[in-house]
């Protein structure tokens, strides 16, 4: 298994996590996901690629429902998690997405301090007991988003005082404090400097030991770099998914392809 | 090679291009001083093998060029799927044809020391023949990779076993020369080392096909390669 990771390769028996089968997505009259089938891996990270408006950020958003937000969006098909339907009216949403983390685009902590961004979650979900048990999963949880030895002296000053980089480390670090079993990664870096991006990328790397991770990005190498699987979508359509090395040296779709080798935008 | 669907950077495409077009400049040079090697053989020609041997300097810069180059656009332009197979199989393509480079070198070298015998006056003609069927292997092989052409490719593999069968034929020949007088000993030997480097370089030739192969399917051919030194070695008997 060590060797496996080292190698940045997933076991033959990996069991798959998220499992989609016919997925849909409407927004209005915009058709933007169209008969979307996926398993999503447990213990691996899962790139979603493709060029802007291909249904990759809609098809992540129903990961944890975050579309029931949006006053057009239908959605239809079925997204098991651990083979419980995400979309039966008897799921809680709130309590859904502590299972499914999710991390954005910009880094967003609470104009709070940084003990309380990462007890937040904790906190509402009534994990702890008292006041020791939430010192545990926020030190846990921060060392987890590789962030502890930085900020462990400072846990009272505010998170939006905290560089870029250490912002998203400390998003990351909100969203594992629930021990998700999926965390949802919309773009985690491009708001980031290269150092701070490959300090992001290797805290991916480390998470999949212990999480399903499935990341959005714009960029290809980071695809490339941090993935086990990648998936294209093009127009709304799911068009290739297959093992990342596979998908990069010898795609079989001829629109993965040019979209891979810069010929469509 | 002909860019079917340029990239949105017109750059990559000027710089995949300028790589093939060194590999197809290096190619002709190879194929080139192999044919200069044999003929130079046949007719005794000591300037013209002279111009094989210190023309390799050539060869071997031009492939340390393309080395370079495609290092830089890895490092630059990071290559994916059949752009990154392209310059993979060029890299690997130039090592083979400056490997043929060196054979003809080699060949070159030996046209000096080998007396006019009669084992050269009858096998002389025989070693360009194959020279000649070597270097239409270079040129297929090289188109094969030009076109992404699988078929041409795989055609270009099977005829390797043509060239084995003629390289068997003259060794057994030699070796009869051998056995008549211990003075065709030498200049068979070294006969059939220039031999030995002529077949080597259709062993190249196959090399390239199999990259041509990888670069239009992604995989490299499965099924081994036709062998056709079964009766390398003679009977002693």
């Amino acid at each position: 298994m060590d060797d496996a990771r080292q190698l940045g390769q997933i076991s033959n028996t990996a069991t798959s996590k998220i499992t989609a089968r016919g997925v849909q997505v409407h927004y209005g009259q915009n058709h933007a996901l169209k008969d979307v089938d996926v398993d999503i891996l447990d213990r691996a990270v899962t790139a979603f690629i493709g060029p802007s408006g291909c249904g990759k950020s809609t098809f992540l958003r129903c990961l944890n429902r975050m579309n029931d937000t949006v006053a057009s969006a239908r959605v239809t098909g079925s997204i098991l998690l651990e083979g419980e339907d995400i979309y039966d009216p008897r799921v809680d949403p709130v309590q859904l997405r502590a299972k499914v983390g999710m991390v954005f685009q910009k880094p967003n902590p609470f104009p709070k301090s940084i003990y309380d961004n990462v007890a937040y979650g904790p906190k509402i979900h009534g994990m702890t007991r008292n006041k020791a048990e939430l010192d545990v999963i926020v030190e846990a949880s921060l060392r987890k988003a590789a962030l502890w030895g930085e900020v462990k002296d400072r846990l009272d000053a505010s998170g939006t005082g905290l560089s870029g980089g250490q912002q998203q480390r400390l998003c990351i670090a909100r969203a594992i404090a629930t021990s998700p079993e999926v965390l949802l990664m919309d773009e985690p870096c491009s708001a980031l400097d290269p150092i701070a991006t490959a300090q992001v990328e290797e805290l991916i790397d480390e998470l999949r030991a212990s999480f399903s991770v499935v990341i959005v990005t714009h960029s290809m190498q980071q695809a490339a770099r941090v993935s086990q699987k990648t998936a294209f979508f093009h127009l709304g359509y799911l068009v290739e998914y297959g093992d990342t090395p596979q998908i990069f040296t010898n795609p079989k779709d001829p629109r993965t392809e040019s979209y891979i080798t810069g010929r469509i935008g | 090679m002909a860019v079917e669907d340029p990239h949105i950077m017109s750059a990559f495409d000027r710089d995949l291009e300028a790589l093939q077009a060194h590999l197809l400049r290096l190619g002709s040079l190879v194929e080139t001083a192999l044919m200069s090697s044999v003929r130079a053989l046949e007719t005794h020609d000591l300037v013209a093998a002279d111009r094989v041997v210190y023309g390799d300097a050539a060869v071997d810069e031009l492939e340390e060029l393309i080395q370079t180059e495609a290092a830089s656009l890895i490092a630059r332009r990071a290559p994916t799927a059949s752009d990154l197979r392209l310059v993979l199989a060029t890299m690997r393509a130039a090592t083979s044809l400056e490997r043929v480079g060196d054979h003809a070198k080699n060949v070159a070298k030996r046209t000096r020391i080998i007396d006019r015998s009669a084992p050269v006056e009858g096998h002389a003609g025989s070693i360009r023949r194959m020279a000649g069927m070597a270097v239409k292997m270079l040129e297929d092989a090289q188109l094969a990779l030009v076109r992404k052409d699988a078929d041409l490719a795989m055609a270009v593999r099977n005829r390797d076993v043509d060239l084995d069968q003629m390289y068997n034929t003259l060794f057994r020949s030699l070796f009869t020369y051998m056995m008549e007088s211990a003075a065709n000993i030498s200049p068979s030997m070294h006969l059939h080392f220039v031999a030995k480097n002529v077949e080597r370089a259709g062993d190249h030739a196959t090399s390239i096909a199999e990259q041509a192969y990888y670069l239009a399917t992604g995989t490299m051919p499965a099924e081994p390669r036709q062998k056709g030194e079964a009766a390398a070695l003679p009977s002693l008997g």
